[in-house]
């Protein structure tokens, strides 16, 4: 499910009135993107999902809509999922970001990676990746899941090609392995 | 063919598990031996896990949109703010002088869509173009970076006299409606459907109608028939939605033109490009590693690309060009709208008399929005009646959609069915049993009724809550095609590593999993084993990834490839352990004598070779026993694919809102190559079945020609939620055809859905609806809830 709360900035009036006097024009900041500290020089408008495709060459990070609606771009934020076409980058702050390039450990792919493959839940693959970090971040924090609990962790994800059935059959089986 | 070319061979034929024989073949001498049903294969016909899998979880699949090259340049395109309008001038001074911009071109020479015979154009940088729908492109302009093409784009100066104009499909039919087009047009049927051709009449905005298909006498048919049926249906514009959006990155050198590009049809590709730019196409590449989705509409190189290409070759430089979410649904291609009237004639006993189908639809400025082959071929009908038009309004050209025709030509015919059924007193299974001579589908119904549990099924509207369920079912014809002009090579290295190369692309299928598998059963390999190389006009051309034909067309030269180039190694390697090359097989990673007495490993083997590797090249023969029909390159087999389809429903009818609860799907697809992967594109073309039918509609404004839901958030399309139990069962039914027997899959699984629910809806309520989507608002006004609504643009 994608975190809808307000960024921490949008919190406090003098923090918003500070965040008004940077840009239009690169300011530094720095983003931890899987635990690796990058210093990036960017426009304020920059979205989360523009640093990390432009600026971090991170392109598993997918746009399909830019607008919030497909959730291709999902990334985790502290380990929630989000949209990252909705976040700009210096707001990220010092969260912690997760990108599908830093899902696995070295050469071991994360369960739910590699229920997606066993289950062939995977088509074109251009909203994989987003729908990998949704169901990665399911499964962490619901070991024991649900037809339902997985539909709607991943309602939010457009899928043209209709992986869905086998993304229900993957993650059932990525839970029921986890349990065991 | 002398019988010198050929040999005789005896081929399995029958679906697996009911009606098995053989029947002899004359095949071409190259050809490899006959392929036994898939219990007895070891790589082909199992659900191998797709080879790209791994990189596509893990985000390291290359699609075209992550492609950068140095020196790359952004594209930018102007599209036109109005629904008609002739352009009087265009003044570019500004965007030319705004930082970072490198290269300007004004598009003066549209494709893509109905062209007129005179007056559509005018030369090269001067005014009076008309611009014909919202979005039209009017100029692009390539920038260091993404914002300052956009700035400049902003800041070319266009001067539009608006002209008056037409989006709703009805309105455009009247005779004083603004004039899409006032000249006669010609142009190819980009929406896959008919009608097209030339020599139409053309009155107003209306082409046609096209008689062709028709058979026999209608009149006389409907004059012997003791039961007619005769309904309206309407369909609505899809979009195709593609998850990564139409791009390219074009590279223009002077030793050739590369083009990295998201496209199902990579040699295609290359051979418009060529020609538009007047390049040998030796010096034209086309590129697509991983591909988002096509459906029909990255089939050809459109205005963007050639926008992409001459942008390139002014600026000296790659222009990266990738449509947004919004230019996708204006002009990207969509699914034409119909409007069907269907007239059916029959005996008491169920035979049909006669079928008459009155239709007319829109794609937009295009051509082509008319309803395929399923009526006038599913079933057994001597009269047929056909007339077809094309209504032009200004929107968007349509293109091939998933099952172009078939889709919206089912919903209506697959309806009408049901109602003679019920007018009948007939089970919709049985009047199909008598009307349907088709013997796979037959054998489909049976398997299908019996998982679904079709003896289930009540009179319409049997439940007495406000929540009402009802099950459907209904059938899918698709032309088995093939593409004969297809191509593959493979290559066996002196180290043992294999090769297989085709420019046949993956835009999701998994068509380089099948190739693997394909070469290395016949190589006695693995499929790991195999390096598959594809997506690249470097290799030999190989098919499109469209109309169902990919896998009946490159599969069968991958084979004979892999025989010929293994009849190469065994030549060279039999004396080596004395045995007679004729007398030597592969199989488990060993080249052995078919006792088994002597062998050497394939590693051991291919180190014999005098060079560093062999290759043998093969292309697709024709089906052993012909084609039903062949046209230059393309070809359709013999027996047509079927399909059918069973769907639950549960309708609120104080809401209005349908649910589909549960589909079951028995298709074929000749010799299933890999049923997980033939399960992925079953389900997929069910969802899309079950999202036309519930929840898509392109809106157009009337006032304005805008499209309103030119987004992913109010152009709905079904998600997890919707998706209902799907269970698929693939026949495996054997023809003897060609090398691997294989045919397609993708359109024939999106074409029963829609008429399966609506059918199921029909008997959960007991009131048919004729209209797509089937929105809680057709519902209730269906039921007299509240008031019909207008017809769709």
């Amino acid at each position: 499910m994608l975190d809808t709360t307000l960024p921490d900035f949008l919190a406090s009036d003098a923090q918003a009135a500070e965040r008004d006097a940077v840009g239009p024009g690169p300011v530094p900041l720095t983003l931890d993107v899987n635990n690796v500290s990058h210093s990036l020089f960017i426009e304020p408008k920059t979205t989360l999902a523009e640093a990390l495709r432009d600026s971090l060459d991170l392109t598993g990070t997918k746009v399909g809509c830019d607008r919030g609606a497909c959730s291709a771009c999902t990334v985790w934020l502290d380990g929630k999922p989000i949209a990252a076409c909705m976040m700009l980058a210096i707001d990220v702050g010092s969260r912690k970001i997760t990108t599908i390039e830093g899902l696995a450990h070295g050469d071991e792919l994360h369960p739910v990676q590699s229920a997606f493959i066993a289950h062939d839940a995977v088509q074109c693959g251009f909203c994989t990746p987003g729908l990998v970090m949704s169901c990665a971040a399911l499964l962490e924090s619901n070991p024991t899941l649900t037809i339902d609990d997985i539909k709607a962790a991943t309602s939010g994800h457009l899928c043209r090609c209709g992986t869905h059935p086998h993304v229900h059959d993957a993650m059932l089986d990525a839970s029921r392995i986890r349990k065991t | 063919m002398t019988s010198a070319d050929t040999r005789s061979q005896k081929y399995p034929v029958g679906i697996d598990s009911v009606s098995m024989a053989e029947i002899e073949r004359r095949v071409p001498a190259g050809e490899a031996p006959p392929l036994p049903p898939n219990a007895q294969l070891a790589v082909i016909g199992k659900s191998i896990p797709r080879i790209n899998g791994r990189a596509k979880v893990t985000g390291a699949a290359p699609f075209t949109v992550d492609v950068k090259l140095p020196g790359m340049l952004y594209a930018r395109l102007l599209r036109s703010p109005l629904p008609h309008a002739r352009v009087m001038s265009i003044d570019i001074g500004a965007a030319e002088r705004h930082p970072g911009v490198r290269a300007i071109h004004v598009i003066n020479d549209v494709v893509g869509r109905a062209v007129e015979t005179t007056g559509q154009n005018t030369p090269a940088g001067t005014s009076g173009r008309r611009v014909l729908y919202v979005g039209d492109p009017i100029a692009a302009v390539a920038a260091v970076t993404p914002e300052a093409a956009q700035a400049a784009v902003d800041l070319i100066k266009v001067d539009y006299q608006p002209l008056a104009f037409v989006v709703d499909l009805e309105d455009a039919r009247k005779p004083d409606a603004p004039r899409v087009f006032t000249h006669p047009v010609h142009g190819e049927s980009f929406a896959g459907g008919n009608p097209a051709g030339a020599a139409l009449p053309q009155q107003g905005n209306v082409l046609g109608p096209n008689k062709s298909g028709s058979r026999g006498d209608a009149a006389a048919g409907f004059a012997d028939a003791d039961v007619v049926v005769e309904h309206e249906f309407r369909t609505q514009v899809q979009t195709h939605c593609c998850l990564e959006p139409h791009g390219l990155v074009a590279d223009w050198r002077k030793d050739g033109l590369t083009v990295h590009m998201s496209t199902q049809f990579t040699a295609g590709i290359r051979a418009e490009l060529a020609a538009a730019f007047g390049l040998p196409l030796s010096r034209v590449r086309v590129i697509v590693d991983a591909m988002g989705g096509g459906f029909g509409s990255k089939s050809s190189a459109g205005n963007y690309a050639r926008a992409a290409v001459t942008l390139s070759r002014q600026a000296n430089a790659p222009v990266r060009l990738v449509l947004d979410r919004h230019e996708e649904q204006i002009d990207s291609g969509n699914r034409p709208a119909t409007v069907q009237r269907l007239r059916v004639g029959a005996r008491r006993n169920g035979t049909l008399t006669a079928i008459a189908i009155d239709t007319y639809g829109t794609s937009g400025v295009g051509l082509g929005a008319g309803i395929g082959n399923f009526a006038q071929a599913i079933y057994d009908c001597a009269n047929f009646e056909l007339l077809q038009s094309d209504v032009f309004i200004n929107a968007g050209p349509g293109c091939a959609m998933r099952a172009p025709g078939n889709v919206p030509g089912a919903f209506a015919l697959e309806q009408t069915i049901d109602e003679l059924a019920e007018k009948l007193g007939m089970d919709p299974l049985t009047l199909r049993e008598r009307i349907d001579l088709s013997a796979v589908r037959r054998e489909e119904r049976r398997i299908g009724a019996a998982r679904f549990g079709w003896n289930r099924r009540r009179a319409p509207g049997s439940d007495s809550g406000p929540i009402k369920r009802g099950l459907g079912m209904a059938q899918s014809l698709w032309g088995a095609n093939v593409r004969t002009n297809s191509a593959c090579e493979v290559r066996i290295f002196r180290d043992g590593s294999v090769e297989v190369l085709s420019s046949v692309q993956d835009i999701g299928t998994g068509i380089g999993t099948v190739l693997a598998q394909v070469v290395a059963e016949e190589l006695g390999l693995r499929p790991e084993d195999i390096t598959v190389r594809i997506g690249d006009t470097e290799y030999p051309a190989g098919p499109p990834s469209y109309g169902s034909l990919t896998t009946a067309s490159i599969t069968p030269p991958a084979r004979n490839a892999a025989y010929q180039v293994l009849r190469k190694l065994i030549e060279i390697v039999a004396p080596s352990i004395a045995a007679a090359a004729g007398n030597l097989v592969a199989r488990a990673g060993r080249i052995s004598t078919a006792d088994n007495s002597r062998s050497i490993g394939f590693r051991e083997a291919a180190a014999q070779l005098p060079t560093d590797q062999i290759g043998v090249v093969a292309s697709r023969s024709d089906d052993y026993a012909g084609f039903a029909r062949k046209m230059g390159d393309m070809a359709s087999a013999q027996n047509a694919l079927g399909g059918v389809q069973f769907a639950e429903v549960a309708v609120d009818t104080e809401t209005g809102i349908v649910r589909v609860e549960r589909v079951v799907a028995v298709q074929d697809c000749g010799r299933p190559m890999n049923p997980l992967q033939i399960e992925s594109q079953v389900q997929g073309g069910i969802l899309q079945g079950i999202s036309y039918a519930l929840f898509e509609e392109r809106i157009l404004d009337r006032h304005t020609g805008h499209m309103l839901n030119a987004n992913l958030e109010q152009y709905k399309i079904l998600r997890s939620r919707e998706t209902p139990a799907i269970e698929v069962h693939l026949l495996e039914n054997y023809q003897g055809m060609s090398a691997t027997d294989a045919y397609g899959i993708a359109e024939p699984s999106n074409i029963a859905t829609a008429p399966a629910i609506a059918n199921a809806v029909y008997n959960a309520i007991g009131v048919r609806l004729r209209q797509l989507p089937m929105s809680p608002a057709a519902v209730l006004a269906a039921l007299g809830r509240i008031p019909q609504r207008s017809g769709p643009t």
